[in-house]
């Protein structure tokens, strides 16, 4: 298996995702997790007066930051050395059901025919593009957590909040996959 | 900023690390994969192992991490002791319902906050509008705080 030309499989890119725990700790005792970094941004760039945002976010989430900025390094990373990156091993039944939305060109990581400058000014983009992310930030901000947080780092410490969480996670992603999409495509 | 280093390494020498360590994770979620659309829908309906094997083995690594960590004591490079806090259960409110609207959108927009991140590095410039909108929401949720369960 090729690393740099190949999709890693789930059984290697699993395991090392999950490292990301302990060695977070190993460096400053910092807990993986992603959307912290939301709220960093927010009481550096426009606390406003409202108390969520009124910390030291420098000393608290700078380590947060500078994690983000690297995630955002990495992306530029496996585009530009990476050949394996950036197609994905779909499944059939997949296709289908995307195919079914209407979504004929199954390229790339996301659907420039859903996802894109054009299908922004639409309001099936607007709503998964600027909807979809409003709903991101808002209820991670709210469970105190996203997918990293609760979901890898709360389970794998046996965090009961954590379980009650990924179980929402879930309970929202199947709505939106099963009613939500469907209906907004129109199928 | 903390003056002086506790442990072998100082509050900024660990800035650099995170960095690094940012990056890797990066190109992880790249490469499983993880970041992409398509991959959640199918999670979503049930119809491939992939993701439920990369959070699985994910969690598996983590625990097994964590119980190592635990039984040697270790310390952090930065000088603490390691310890996971514990979040508060409380009414459990706020894990029920955040959780759900994180999925909501999760499921439209097919990427959490890293992510999404690692999508607009990769190229994909068209995803700096979920980011925004992402702050956005937490922003939103910052500001009704003090209205909203917990």
């Amino acid at each position: 298996m090729h690393l740099l030309t190949e999709p890693w499989p789930w059984y290697v890119s699993g395991p090392i995702i999950g490292l990301f725990v302990p060695a977070l700790l190993i460096v400053g005792n910092r807990m993986f997790g992603v959307s912290s970094s939301l709220r960093h941004i927010c009481a550096a760039t426009a606390p406003r007066g409202v108390d969520f945002f009124r910390y030291e976010w420098r000393r608290i989430g700078a380590w947060n930051i500078m994690f983000l900025v690297g995630i955002f390094i990495g992306g530029v990373v496996a585009a530009q050395f990476f050949a394996g990156a950036g197609q994905v091993a779909l499944s059939d039944a997949a296709r289908e059901t995307i195919a079914g939305f209407g979504v004929t060109e199954v390229t790339g990581l996301i659907p420039a025919q859903l996802l894109s400058w054009q299908t922004l000014t639409t309001w099936r983009g607007a709503v998964m593009l600027v909807g979809g992310g409003l709903l991101v930030g808002f209820g991670a901000s709210w469970a105190g957590g996203c997918t990293s947080g609760h979901a890898i780092s709360g389970l794998a410490d046996r965090q009961l909040p954590s379980l009650i969480a990924t179980l929402g996670f879930f309970a929202g992603g199947l709505t939106s996959a099963w009613i939500i999409v469907p209906m907004l495509l129109g199928r | 900023m903390t003056a002086e280093p506790k442990g072998p390494i100082s509050f900024r020498a660990a800035l650099v690390i995170y960095l690094v360590l940012g990056v890797l994770f990066g190109i992880a979620l790249t490469m499983s994969e993880a970041l992409s659309w398509y991959r959640i829908q199918e999670m979503f309906r049930f119809q491939a192992f992939h993701m439920y094997g990369i959070i699985g083995s994910a969690i598996a690594t983590a625990a097994a991490g964590l119980v190592v960590l635990r039984r040697f004591g270790i310390r952090s490079l930065e000088g603490d002791a390691i310890k996971v806090p514990p979040k508060v259960l409380g009414a459990g409110t706020r894990y029920w319902a955040g959780g759900t609207v994180f999925g909501l959108g999760w499921g439209l927009v097919g990427a959490c906050p890293g992510p999404l991140v690692a999508l607009i590095g990769f190229g994909h410039t068209i995803i700096l509008v979920p980011f925004l909108a992402a702050i956005a929401g937490t922003w939103t949720y910052g500001k009704l705080r003090p209205h909203l369960p917990h």
